[in-house]
């Protein structure tokens, strides 16, 4: 089980977030990662949305339900209220229909986990700053081969949020893997945002 | 790991059951044989038993060769065999052909003992859940009380599902795959259509053609024409054939011209030698006629509630027969039953037919799908 050691970081936070036992929809699940690291230490029981097949091959390895499925065309294969977390990790970067996806999360769950790269840390403000789009760790692309078409920063993410109606449960600003305290719309890299309904 | 490799040659055994069996119709059959292949071997506590149910025009030779020079292996010899995705040196697998088969099994072409006759239109419409009972009973006689999976793909992708509802004790996984909970008014329309062909064909005589030593070939072979199309995709069709010319240029008649044309009938024709027209007519019924929901009130998910085992479902994209809408119907139903499912939907240009393709991520995931069964009947 060499494989529960080498959880991303940023996942490693989100599977602190989540309780034993727990019911989990991992959105953009890659090959099951947290999901089997979560059902072998948490007895969490769940499912993957995936739409790369590689992915679904190796959640399949990796005992871990999964659903191919593009997740921009809705959840609509999940009933209401049918999980207790919903986890979007780094992924809403990317997505078209961001209002729609956080509306979906909780409904289907009880809560939903997102991570996202924070535009506002500084790094990459100097980039701009510089005359350049920003290109970092969490933010490994050019601006002519992205996939990522929606940045935004921790503050514009808490905002959203609120316009749609969801509250924020708890809130990690990570850099490099450490949790930042000061200042962290600009000295984060990485956001995980925990939310409710109001 | 060794690299995959045939089965090698396999032969057909025969049980016969003399314990009637009252069908879906009411019609009793007092007695009938079924004719299957199994390759592999049954483990002591006979736990790694795999059930591959057949599709429409199916038989029970799925895997291996009749003899060395045999040129046409089992339907689905790439994924069964050892180190194949249904890998025979881990499970123990079982091929049938359905009651009302026209490969061995008691169906329209056999004699019907009481008569001395075949029995023609006397043979009963047979169910897909007739083909289940029937099935279980084969198993029983087999001393498997537990089927570590049961797998088919179209019409036996209907008989897993099947097998998970009304013996949910005797399947620990269900691996529906390019199948769908019932079939749409389109799908019955064109199973229709192939039926009218033979049902209106000369030669046909009400289904005892066998005393007028003929066959319906015509009505056979236009049902497998039509049939062959609606299997394929437009793409996969035009990439294979696109409008090739035999001769090369127009000859303004109805002869063959294009290669497509040459293709279809060729397949109907050698279709027509091999396969009873009363069968034809007895599977597409059964496919119509599938539908488990019918008795939970319309609720798939109620009917699918029944249900113990873990399901993988699997469509192609270019499927229109059968398409990925479909499976996810089954999918959907379910998540809402709590059970437990993972669902792929392969990219293919092959159409329904892709399912019996070797594909590499679809092999990957039957593997996968496989080897996590295996893992887990060896705990």
């Amino acid at each position: 089980m060499s494989k529960l050691k080498t959880l991303r970081p940023d996942l490693q936070y989100i599977a602190d977030w989540i309780p034993p036992q727990s019911r989990v929809l991992d959105l953009g699940c890659g090959d099951g990662e947290l999901l089997a690291w979560l059902a072998v230490q948490k007895e969490v029981s769940g499912y993957g949305v995936e739409i790369d097949v590689n992915g679904v091959v190796g959640c399949v390895a990796n005992g871990v339900n999964v659903i191919q499925s593009d997740m921009e065309s809705g959840l609509s294969t999940f009933e209401d209220h049918s999980f207790d977390y919903v986890v979007l990790s780094l992924t809403i970067q990317a997505m078209h229909n961001i209002e729609g996806i956080l509306q979906e999360m909780v409904r289907v769950g009880k809560t939903g986990i997102v991570t996202f790269p924070n535009f506002g840390f500084w790094e990459n403000r100097w980039q701009i700053l510089m005359g350049r789009m920003p290109v970092s760790e969490t933010i490994p692309f050019e601006w002519y081969n992205t996939p990522n078409i929606h940045f935004c920063t921790v503050n514009d993410f808490a905002k959203l949020l609120n316009k749609s109606g969801l509250k924020i449960d708890h809130q990690l600003v990570l850099n490099q893997g450490e949790k930042v305290e000061f200042l962290p719309n600009l000295l984060g890299s990485l956001a995980l945002v925990r939310f409710n309904k109001v | 790991m060794q690299l995959p490799r045939s089965i090698g040659l396999v032969s057909a055994q025969k049980a016969v059951f003399d314990e009637p069996i009252t069908l879906s119709s009411g019609t009793i059959l007092p007695y009938y044989e079924l004719v299957y292949e199994t390759y592999g071997k049954l483990n002591a506590d006979a736990s790694n038993a795999i059930l591959v149910c057949h599709a429409l025009s199916g038989n029970h030779h799925a895997a291996g060769r009749y003899s060395v020079d045999d040129k046409n292996p089992g339907w689905w010899d790439t994924m069964i065999g050892p180190g194949k995705p249904i890998d025979t040196d881990k499970f123990f697998v079982i091929g049938l052909n359905n009651l009302g088969g026209c490969h061995g099994s008691t169906g329209p072409s056999s004699i019907n003992p009481a008569t001395g006759q075949p029995y023609g239109s006397a043979f009963p419409l047979v169910l897909v859940r007739d083909w289940v009972e029937t099935q279980k009973r084969l198993a029983d006689r087999l001393g498997i009380t537990q089927f570590a999976a049961v797998i088919g793909g179209s019409l036996g992708g209907m008989q897993a599902l099947r097998w998970s509802i009304t013996h949910p004790e005797r399947i620990r996984h269900c691996l529906v795959i390019a199948s769908a909970p019932k079939l749409t008014a389109q799908n019955i329309a064109f199973n229709d259509v192939a039926r009218q062909a033979i049902l209106t064909d000369p030669d046909f005589h009400g289904g005892d053609y066998y005393q007028h030593n003929t066959l319906p070939r015509r009505g056979l072979r236009l049902a497998r024409m039509l049939g062959h199309i609606t299997y394929l995709s437009d793409d996969g069709m035009g990439e294979k054939f696109g409008r090739l010319l035999r001769s090369g240029e127009y000859k303004y008649g109805f002869e063959v011209e294009f290669e497509i044309e040459s293709y279809l009938r060729y397949q109907g024709d050698k279709f027509a030698e091999v396969f009873d027209a009363n069968t034809y007519l007895l599977m597409t019924k059964a496919l119509d006629y599938f539908d488990p929901a019918r008795h939970y009130n319309n609720d798939l998910v109620a009917a699918l509630s029944e249900a113990k085992a873990q399901f993988l479902v699997v469509s192609f994209t270019t499927d229109w027969r059968f398409s990925p809408a479909r499976s996810k119907e089954i999918v959907k139903a379910l998540l809402a039953a709590k059970r437990q499912v993972s669902y792929a939907e392969i990219e293919s240009e092959h159409g329904h037919d892709a399912f019996l393709m070797e594909d590499p991520p679809y092999h990957a995931i039957m593997r996968n799908y496989m080897q996590r069964i295996a893992k887990e009947i060896a705990q």
